[in-house]
């Protein structure tokens, strides 16, 4: 059996009976990520040599007092910074960007003493939903090789399917944690804005951008959580709230609890075998004792044309700053400053990155910005507004993660806006600004089905106590893909 | 509202883009459908609905204006594609 399908409390245990070391965890990940890995292509690089060298440091001092994650292999997204560890963003315009400072979370991490052992792959600059916008390397799904592994935090999702790491690190902008964790078979937290600090996160879309943990069950996930929440001066979106223990949260006891069932989750759209998953998870939760109703989210149908005007708007602003000048590659030869701009951008970014600047440009200038940003900010306030109502009468809001399971790679390519559709259970959510995580609940043709737990703002621990009760009444989370 | 490959010359000027006649087709068709599809947000009435430009009920943050060390030098240069006299280098500004 995998190290890693080991509880983090017995592999805890066993660190401290020295019945296993950092070093034999590391080797581990090390070997499993070099038996898999060119078959998944999750990782853009990895941390090999500095990975055994502090595990065989940690070993040496056995630490008196263990971080929450001592000694757990860990993989990070390629949108987080880290020193000394090149961050390209999965974009050839930072293909030689070797960051100067840690992010928070980075720093979060080596507090809580896990072990980095590279950066993942992902859609370029966190804009897309299959991985297929790398510009290095396609990541696979690791339930079926043909297909995708969801985004844009593919690598992050696919690595922990696939045993490589314990668990890693993602970000969410439009469910970039939660789908691909679904589409993967695990389980993919997206906190409130605002709990994780962003500094260090390099920027796609600011009012939506949130880091967050993608872990093998429920447990770890509340574990990684309480490693990186937190507020950050660094980060002025950084709410200052109290974090409470998450672990403490995870009772088994859902009793009572009020479940709306988000009814456009599954309209039309959804396929039948993940609407049928999502309705016996239901069977589950009422078995707990929770009690369960339809609720609707009216403006659910708005809100994919709301986020790509806002989150494009967004990023053709926070992109300006790739220009060639302080960091990244520059183009050759420059005539003059405007053109050095231009090519360097434009021989840095790939289509999907050139399309969302263009249409953040479009709605942002002279003309048009009342029609198009105003207005999708007005349209976010009503989707916000769907959420505030619902959770008057309800603890949690579920629904799927995604309207189907992982496509097949190469299929949604050159259709932008099919592509876009994938993600209309979980940019609302973003939108709204809400907690949500995604957990296993069942297979469609032998491929994972996530089921989406919404929350009130900055209650994660009612989303984990009621992931958690499901997790312990089914078997889902320990199914593993055959590779 | 329909966009020509002029408007999207225009906003790839405006983006710092430059874009091969190929990019410009494409984008010209592709920025089209998902405007045309934005467009259903004209369907509903936001007369008098507050703008959420951010959903944390919070705004200016403020801290002490106190002095504080900045990086060193070679770290901020490290990146550059072109450094000079400690500073990053450009092609001339001023012809």
């Amino acid at each position: 059996m995998s190290l890693f399908n080991l509880r983090l409390s017995e592999v805890h245990d066993r660190l401290h009976h020295k019945d296993l070391s950092v070093r034999e965890l590391v080797e581990a990940s090390a070997a499993r990520i070099a038996e898999t890995d060119g078959k998944i292509g999750a990782f853009l690089a990895l941390n090999e040599e500095g990975a055994l060298a502090q595990a065989s440091a940690m070993d040496a001092s056995g630490a008196a007092e263990r971080g929450l994650l001592y000694g757990l292999p860990a993989g990070i997204k390629d949108n987080i910074v880290t020193e000394g560890l090149r961050t390209t963003c999965a974009s050839r315009f930072l293909a030689n960007y070797d960051p100067i400072y840690d992010a928070t979370v980075v720093e979060k991490l080596k507090t809580a003493q896990s072990v980095t052992m590279g950066k993942l792959n992902m859609d370029e600059f966190a804009m897309g939903g299959s991985n297929e916008n790398s510009a290095y390397q396609l990541t696979r799904n690791p339930w079926d090789t043909d297909r995708v592994p969801g985004g844009s935090s593919g690598g992050s999702a696919a690595s922990v399917a696939a045993g490589q790491v314990y668990f890693s690190l993602g970000s969410d902008t439009g469910g970039s944690i939660r789908q691909p964790a679904a589409y993967c078979g695990i389980v993919g937290l997206k906190p409130t804005y605002g709990l994780v600090s962003r500094y260090g996160l390099v920027a796609f879309a600011s009012s939506l951008d949130q880091i967050g943990p993608l872990t093998k069950n429920v447990e770890d996930s509340a574990y990684v959580l309480q490693a990186i929440a937190g507020h950050d001066k660094r980060d002025t979106t950084s709410a200052n709230v109290e974090i409470p223990d998450y672990t403490a949260s995870l009772t088994g006891d859902i009793k009572g609890l009020r479940i709306g069932v988000a009814k456009e989750y599954l309209g039309e759209g959804i396929d039948p075998q993940v609407k049928a998953r999502v309705m016996e998870a239901l069977k589950t939760f009422e078995s707990l004792g929770a009690v369960w109703e339809e609720v609707s989210l009216p403006h659910t149908d708005y809100a994919i044309a709301t986020y790509y005007l806002l989150a494009s708007s967004e990023a053709s602003s926070n992109l300006a700053r790739f220009d060639g000048v302080r960091y990244g590659v520059r183009a050759e030869d420059p005539a003059n400053l405007l053109d050095l701009y231009k090519r360097s951008r434009s021989e840095g970014f790939g289509p999907e990155v050139k399309r969302r600047i263009m249409l953040g440009t479009y709605a942002l200038s002279s003309g048009y910005y009342d029609a198009y940003y105003k207005k999708a900010q007005q349209v976010r306030t009503l989707i916000k507004r769907d959420f505030d109502q619902a959770f008057e009468r309800f603890d949690l809001i579920v629904g799927p993660t995604a309207p189907t399971t992982a496509f097949r790679i190469g299929e949604q390519v050159g259709d932008p806006l099919t592509m876009y559709l994938n993600d209309i259970c979980t940019i609302p959510v973003s939108l709204a600004g809400v907690p949500a995580i995604s957990v296993p609940c069942g297979l469609a043709d032998g491929l994972p089905v996530g089921l989406q737990i919404i929350g009130k703002p900055f209650d994660e621990s009612t989303v984990l106590r009621a992931a958690h009760a499901f997790e312990g009444m089914t078997e889902f989370h320990k199914l593993r893909p055959a590779l | 509202m329909s966009i020509t490959a002029k408007d999207v010359e225009h906003v790839a000027n405006l983006a710092r883009l430059t874009l091969t006649d190929e990019e410009k087709e494409q984008f010209t068709g592709q920025l089209n459908a998902i405007l045309k599809y934005a467009e259903k947000l004209n369907g509903l009435d936001t007369t008098g609905v507050e703008p959420t430009s951010h959903v944390l009920p919070m705004s200016n943050v403020m801290r002490e204006d106190a002095p504080r060390s900045s990086l060193p030098i070679e770290k901020v240069l490290r990146n550059a594609p072109e450094a000079e006299d400690d500073q990053f280098k450009v092609p001339a500004v001023l012809e």
